[in-house]
């Protein structure tokens, strides 16, 4: 087997990692949390940091009208497919395809996460936009606006006493290290092409 | 090459300045100018935590307090055996049946010798045990929760004094009485007591997994007071002894009359050769009436089961399991140092402290030297069993505690002042005063093979003019001193709740841990449990009515009933839907004959209220649980005995 193809197997594997570690992760803190409320984000499903937590997270919420945070989601059933499908596509052309599939497949899978990403920013603007309007607190912006209470997507940001962090786990890591490889193995690939 | 080797020397010379830095901060820290501060040792900086868990004992409040060392902070207040309206217990259905005795419900208790269980003579922060005085029982409070989780009742006992010790794998919790008493209990002349009254030690056995105590045995000896016990342990494990008073056998002007004797006796038992001779299918079971109440954590519950037989046993019919070592003037405290060797006996009217040697009790008991008997009870020869003695060391020797280095410290409650002394020469090392009349003194551990020799708290009975005055009744007091030197110091003295007869203390990263932050709703099992909102309901049986409540910040669910009547009999189950850290919920409802809840996440509490009136009547959360905490409220509209109002319940909209 050719090194570029070792590599390109290489990548179609690591994206398994998400079956085994969670994607992201959302903390909050604040004064009264000494040990802060914390969500994982996994490839199918919500789960706690520490016990309980997504329930806290939800009471906390329901004081802004936010809603709770559902058990389950269709991105949890899409997700895990769309990942087994591209480590499938990704396997046949380890074993069969030349070094330009490795790009197509690259490309593909820039293309999913950022998809992902995108739908992940959609369901978090929603959840920290779409408030019950007989929200028990109501807060506006100094334009008048009704404040939102979206968490970031990737960084720290300060939401009332809270301060909320969202950064990517070694799910994520599995799944950049994956795509690069699938980089990595086409230029390998086209490398030992013009070498030979 | 060159370059390697210049960057490994910049990187050796960066870790030498670093390692040289660091020895300076050390050095710095145990010479600096506040080294000697008092204040400083027992300091500790909010939201740091104590080093020490002390159990204080509330004497004649019944109940068990809860404080760190070194700071003398109060945490908690565990209810024990008096009933506590601020955590309901007592007056919650699921923890009336915890103060059942065969006299009834009795509310109180005089709450006196806390003592932590032990695991190869070293506490394990497991639970504490401590005696109720009066109506004699043994309560058990689990450390996971800091909750009474089990009290026996002790039969043919009372003033149970010389309790509540454990043996050094907590095979037993030991109880004794103070007062003997005609056993079993029967009318008959007081002036009859000589030779007819007698005294019981009760060994309950500890089961180790969950600490079910059951009563192995109850040994009945002569009719004198026992005060105090302690454990052998290391070479002595398997014996423990008992401090006697009244061997004059006296039952009326005690202070004179039970004060006669030169030498009263510290009782030796062999525990182990009665416990084989009782599994040997020996002893005597005899009718008695007791109650054993137990909690359940999985129901929130307490069961109270009469008991209607225990197996005692006649000393003479053990050879060999026990024997009197003759102790100057009425000891009290009957101490044992943590090699085993030395029980020391606090004899209260007493100049001297006396010590005996247990190697030269088996000695003595060997060759059977034997200065007589009583009832029966070899008495070894004083001279035969005497490890030495401390030649005046003060007035009124109370108690005595060791550091695990060789050093004992006594209480001298008439010179009020503790006294450090060397086990082996018997020399007195320091003094220091103690502000008033000290009773007992603890150092964590120091019931124990290995002592945390770094603190003693006296525990004091008089303060008079110590704090700012509250009145003729002014709070009783303990004091730190530390003991790591040679010398002494008094540190902090702090008020207690109740009297502080005793205390436990242990490392406070042996409890830590082991702290329950909640109680999972998943394994609630109360009867009577709502565990979400959709599982709400009110319930009438006849003129019984059960209402299955829930809490979670910040509403009740149902906050709105109807069709309740004058004259029902309504039982309000209330279960806290809460599973975070520290968010109780409180409720009580005006009128109720009873205190109000306060119910732990994941708990099921039960009040009843049993309405004498038209109306509508309201009800609210206790605690502040939360922003929208005043908000928590409801109510519930009472109508006549005959009316037909539909029993209704709502939560978030109107009752239709």
């Amino acid at each position: 087997m050719k090194k570029s193809n070792i590599i390109m197997l290489i990548a179609a594997i690591l994206p398994l990692g998400l079956f085994l570690f969670p994607l992201w992760k959302i903390t909050l803190e604040a004064p009264q949390y000494p040990t802060p409320l914390g969500m994982y984000i996994h490839i199918n499903d919500f789960s706690d940091a520490n016990p309980h937590d997504i329930k806290n997270i939800n009471l906390m919420n329901h004081y802004v009208g936010m809603k709770y945070i559902p058990e389950a989601i269709p991105e949890f059933k899409i997700f895990p497919a769309g990942i087994l499908i591209t480590t499938v596509i990704g396997l046949i052309i380890a074993f069969k395809g030349n070094y330009k599939w490795f790009l197509y497949w690259f490309i593909l899978m820039v293309a999913l996460s950022s998809a992902g990403l995108y739908d992940f920013y959609i369901w978090e603007h929603d959840y920290g936009h779409n408030l019950d309007p007989k929200a028990i607190m109501k807060f506006t912006n100094p334009d008048g606006t009704q404040m939102g209470f979206q968490p970031p997507l990737f960084g720290s940001k300060d939401i009332l006493n809270f301060r909320a962090h969202s950064y990517p786990r070694l799910g994520a890591l599995f799944l950049g290290l994956g795509i690069a490889s699938g980089l990595i193995a086409y230029l390998v690939g086209k490398k030992n092409k013009k070498t030979t | 090459m060159k370059k390697l080797l210049k960057s490994t020397l910049a990187m050796l010379s960066v870790l030498v300045a670093l390692t040289s830095c660091n020895n300076s901060t050390t050095s710095d820290s145990k010479s600096g100018a506040l080294a000697g501060n008092v204040a400083e040792k027992v300091y500790v900086a909010p939201g740091e935590h104590d080093e020490f868990y002390a159990f204080i004992s509330g004497g004649f409040s019944g109940q068990l307090s809860v404080y760190g060392l070194p700071s003398g902070r109060l945490f908690k207040v565990i209810p024990v055996f008096s009933q506590d309206a601020e955590k309901a217990y007592g007056y919650n259905e699921e923890t009336k049946p915890m103060l059942n005795t065969s006299h009834g419900f009795v509310p109180w208790d005089d709450s006196h010798h806390p003592d932590i269980s032990q695991t190869a003579g070293e506490i394990d922060g497991r639970w504490v045990f401590i005696n109720g005085n009066n109506t004699p029982r043994i309560a058990k409070i689990d450390l996971s929760t800091f909750e009474t989780t089990e009290i026996i009742e002790i039969p043919n006992s009372a003033g149970n004094h010389s309790s509540s010790f454990v043996t050094e794998n907590t095979e037993y919790v030991v109880a004794g009485t103070r007062f003997s008493v005609p056993i079993p209990q029967r009318d008959m002349p007081i002036k009859d007591y000589k030779g007819n009254f007698k005294g019981s030690l009760t060994f309950i056995s500890v089961e180790p997994e969950h600490g079910h105590m059951d009563i192995k045995f109850q040994l009945i000896m002569p009719g004198f007071d026992y005060d105090l016990s302690h454990p052998g342990r290391g070479k002595s494990h398997g014996w423990f002894f008992f401090t006697t008073y009244n061997t004059e056998e006296a039952s009326t002007l005690m202070e004179v009359n039970a004060s006669q004797n030169d030498k009263d006796f510290i009782a030796a038992v062999n525990w182990k050769k009665i416990e084989e001779y009782v599994n040997n299918g020996g002893g005597t079971m005899m009718a008695a009436n007791y109650a054993h109440n137990v909690y359940d954590e999985s129901t929130h519950s307490a069961t109270s089961t009469m008991k209607k037989e225990v197996l005692t046993v006649n000393p003479l019919d053990v050879p060999g399991a026990v024997y009197f070592l003759p102790t100057p003037k009425s000891p009290h405290g009957c101490d044992v140092d943590p090699t085993g060797e030395y029980i020391v006996g606090n004899g209260k009217l007493s100049a001297n402290l006396t010590v005996h040697s247990f190697t030269k009790m088996l000695d003595a008991i060997e060759n059977e030297k034997f200065a007589g008997d009583a009832y029966g009870i070899p008495i070894l020869n004083f001279e035969d069993v005497l490890a030495g003695s401390v030649e005046q060391p003060g007035l009124g020797p109370l108690h005595t505690e060791f550091d695990g280095k060789g050093n004992a410290y006594t209480t001298f409650f008439i010179s009020s002042e503790v006294v450090k002394w060397k086990l082996g020469t018997w020399e007195v090392v320091d003094r220091q005063p103690c502000y008033y009349s000290v009773g007992h003194l603890m150092i964590p551990g120091g019931n124990s093979r290995k002592p945390f020799g770094k603190y003693v708290v006296a525990m004091n009975k008089i303060t008079k003019d110590r704090y700012l005055p509250t009145g003729p009744e002014v709070t009783q007091s303990a004091q730190l001193y530390d003991i790591s030197g040679e010398k002494m110091q008094l540190l902090l003295d702090f008020p207690t709740v109740g009297e502080p007869h005793y205390a436990a203390g242990a490392p406070a990263d042996l409890i830590k841990p082991r702290s329950k932050k909640l109680f999972n709703l998943e394994d609630n099992k109360h009867p009577y449990a709502a565990k979400s909102e959709a599982e709400t309901k009110v319930v009438r049986d006849g003129k019984t009515v059960h209402v299955y409540m829930t809490t979670i910040r910040s509403h009740f669910s149902p906050d709105n009933i109807e069709g309740i009547k004058v004259g029902d009999k309504v039982y309000f189950h209330i279960t806290n839907l809460e599973q975070d850290y520290d968010v109780p919920h409180g409720v009580s409802m005006i009128g109720a004959n009873t205190s109000e809840l306060l119910i732990m996440p994941g708990q099921t509490e039960t009040f009843v209220w049993e309405p004498k009136q038209e109306g509508v009547w309201p009800f609210y959360c206790t605690d502040f649980c939360s922003a929208l905490h005043q908000e928590m409220q409801g109510y519930v509209r009472v109508s006549a005995a005959n009316a037909n109002t539909p029993l209704r319940w709502s939560l978030g909209e109107d009752i239709e």
